[in-house]
Order: C-alpha cells, then structure tokens, then sequence
C-alpha cells in the first residue's frame, strides 16, 4: 500500500550531540538514526562529532571510530569492510550503499545515516531483512537440472555462455537496491523487487540450469515480476555498479518472446 | 522483544530523488491528468450535443485563461506521456538500460515534449487566430 507519511510510531525525534573533544582538528558531523527495542520510544537522530585526522577513510571506519570511542551503544552491521559481503548496507547522504566503499569525503556537508529505506528496524541501523530473504529463496538460487550429469566431470560452459553471468553472480544480496525501490516500498509483500528479481534472471541466464520454463512461469505475476516501471533507483544506486533494471528488462523480454 | 513494535525506517523523507524517479513519477502524474482531461474532452463534446446554448457556456469556461491554463497543462501531459512512453518502449525491447543512456534519454523526452507542446500551441494560434 502507498503510505508517503511514517507511522506514528516510527517518527523520527532529535537525539543527543556527543561533541568531540577539544583540541580536535578536522570535524565530520554524523547524524545517525538510532531506535533502541528497549527504551519504548520514537527512533531518533543522534549527532556525533567525530576527529577525522584519527578517523579512516570510510564512513565504516567512522561508525567503527564512533562505536569504540564515543558511544559503544551504536548498532550496525559490518564483516569485510571491503564490499563483498554486503552486511553494511544503509542509506548514507540520501542513497544506499555499503559504508565500507563509501568515502566519507565524497559527502557534502554532515553525514546523514539512515537503515536501509521502509524497512522494519531491530535496532539503529539493522534493519529486519527476514521478508527479503524469504522472497530470495521463493526463486530457488540454485541450479536446477533434469539431463543426466555429466558421469566423468563437472558441467561445462563455453567462455560466452559464462559471460552471460556477468553483471549478475557479482551482487553481495545487501539489498541497496531493493531499498530504494518506490515500488518495493508500497509493494514488498508482493513485489520481489530488483535484487531477487536480478538473482531469478541470474539462474535464468545460467547455460547449465534447465529450470528457466518453470521459473519464467514463476515470475509471470503482475505483482512478483511487473511492479517493476523502470524508474531505475535500483541500478543508480547499487554499490557494485550492476543494473538490476536491465536484468528485470531482460526477464520481461524472455517473458514475450516466449508467447 | 516485541517485534511487532518495529518502527518502519524512513524513505521518501531521506532518500534523495534520482533524475530517473523524477520523471517515473511525473509519467505517472501526467497519466492522470490525461484521464482527467479525457473528463473534460468529453463534457466538451456531450456539450456540442446539447446545443448551442450549453456549447457557448463549455466554450466560455474552456475558453477562459483558466480553462487555457488547463489545457495548456494537457497538452503538455499528453506530450510528456506520449514521449515517455517511446522510451519507455525502448525499454521494453532491451535498449537504454545504462544509467548515462537512461539519464541522456531522459533530458531528450524533456526537450521533445517542450518543443511539441510549444509547436502545437504554436500552429494552433496561427492556424485558429488564437
């Protein structure tokens, strides 16, 4: 359902400022979402002053600084800090992306830090992720073969049938492109929306997988496939540089050729 | 824990508007403005049925710099839409999917649209004497 207001219980209060220390020399201001499950009241944002002459280079470095040295109440996610797990997705200064491949001297004025876009939130900056996972494993990410496999190796692909998956097997499933779907944010119960429908075309596009019939068949749905309108916020901005919008295009165009 | 309790993260109020979502919505808004000029298209011509009497007051209202401004409005829907839905057909058979291609695009149905509407506006004046 389109709701363009926040519930009354998710509406956003100003938090607290935590200054930084005197004698401080280059000072980044964050402005960071914080709800805490346990406290009973509205989300709000905090602002953390943080030294960016003892600070990395990322805006995860900064998150880490402010967890260890000013508030070790700040929640997020983070593993690899270098943009191949996709834990550290949240929207930072106005579009979503990873904090470990986001410079924070690519943003203008404070640094605005926000979970993920209409989702349920656990705590800070963790959103609940349970919903787009389950639609992940509703188009069944792996191979699927009826022919007899091969007794004495592996199934081969040629180099051209292996190109086909590029641009595709590279996505971390940190879900900044589904988040930044209007249509995911009114639709998401039905709507699978670009980062599973970009993982449905990836296994679509797969030479060894015989399943294509049955997963077209799956995703012919004008709510699963077709809530897609092309407005692109998706591959604007995916911190991989993939372009789920083509890959959504693609499955459309198997879905009339096939007719 | 209540799970139930979990606020809904911000989104329209935080997430910054793209080229490419500006003119999705806009699409959308001139596809309902089309239908409402569809309404008045037609009150104009069960008015032309009625008589000359009820065809002179369709004609004032239509006529008047309000009723210009609206269908100056229409025009330029109608056009947008049309334009849009060209690329958007684009789309559809596989093209125009890069984001410098989309964005490039985008800003060319913008132009077109603008100089249709202007053209239409334009001959309409010349061809009716205004």
């Amino acid at each position: 359902m389109v709701e363009f207001t926040l519930p009354a219980n998710s509406k956003i209060g100003t938090g607290q400022t935590h200054a930084a220390a005197a004698g401080a020399g280059d000072i980044k201001r964050f402005r960071i979402y914080r709800w805490n499950p346990d406290d009973g009241k509205n989300p709000v944002v905090d602002t953390y002053e943080v030294d960016r002459d003892s600070c990395g280079p990322m805006v995860l470095d900064a998150l880490i600084k402010i967890k260890n040295e000013i508030d070790p109440s700040l929640t997020f996610r983070r593993s690899c800090r270098e943009g191949v797990c996709g834990s550290c997705a949240m929207n930072i200064d106005g579009t979503n992306t990873l904090a470990c491949t986001k410079f924070i001297d690519d943003i203008k004025g404070d640094a605005k830090i926000y979970p993920l876009p209409h989702m349920p939130v656990i705590k800070d900056l963790v959103p609940d992720l349970t919903q787009a996972y389950a639609q992940y494993a509703s188009v069944k990410p792996w191979i699927q073969t009826h022919s007899v496999a091969p007794p004495d190796r592996e199934w081969l692909q040629s180099q051209d049938e292996r190109k086909e998956l590029d641009g595709l097997y590279e996505c971390v499933l940190c879900f900044s492109c589904t988040t930044s779907c209007p249509s995911y944010w009114w639709n998401a119960d039905r709507y699978l929306g670009p980062a599973v429908l970009l993982q449905a075309y990836r296994w679509i596009a797969d030479s060894r997988d015989d399943g294509t019939g049955e997963r077209l068949d799956d995703l012919e749905d004008p709510f699963r496939l077709y809530r897609c309108h092309t407005i692109m916020n998706c591959s604007k901005t995916c911190p991989k540089s993939l372009n789920p919008a083509q890959a959504i295009g693609e499955i459309k165009k198997l879905l009339v050729e096939r007719l | 824990m209540d799970s139930a309790n979990r606020p809904l993260s911000p989104h329209l109020q935080v997430y910054q508007p793209q080229l490419t979502s500006v003119l999705s919505i806009l699409h959308r808004m001139t596809g309902v403005w089309l239908g409402v000029g569809t309404l008045v298209l037609a009150y104009w011509l069960i008015a032309a049925v009625m008589g000359p009497e009820a065809y002179g007051t369709a004609q004032d209202i239509i006529g008047s710099w309000l009723g210009l401004l609206f269908l100056f409005g229409w025009s330029y829907a109608l056009f947008y839409h049309l334009c849009n839905g060209i690329r958007h057909l684009f789309w559809d058979a596989g093209y125009g999917y890069d984001l410098e291609v989309a964005a490039r695009s985008g800003w060319a149905m913008v132009l077109f649209s603008i100089i249709l509407t202007v053209l239409a506006w334009g001959l309409g004046i010349i061809a009716g004497g205004g």
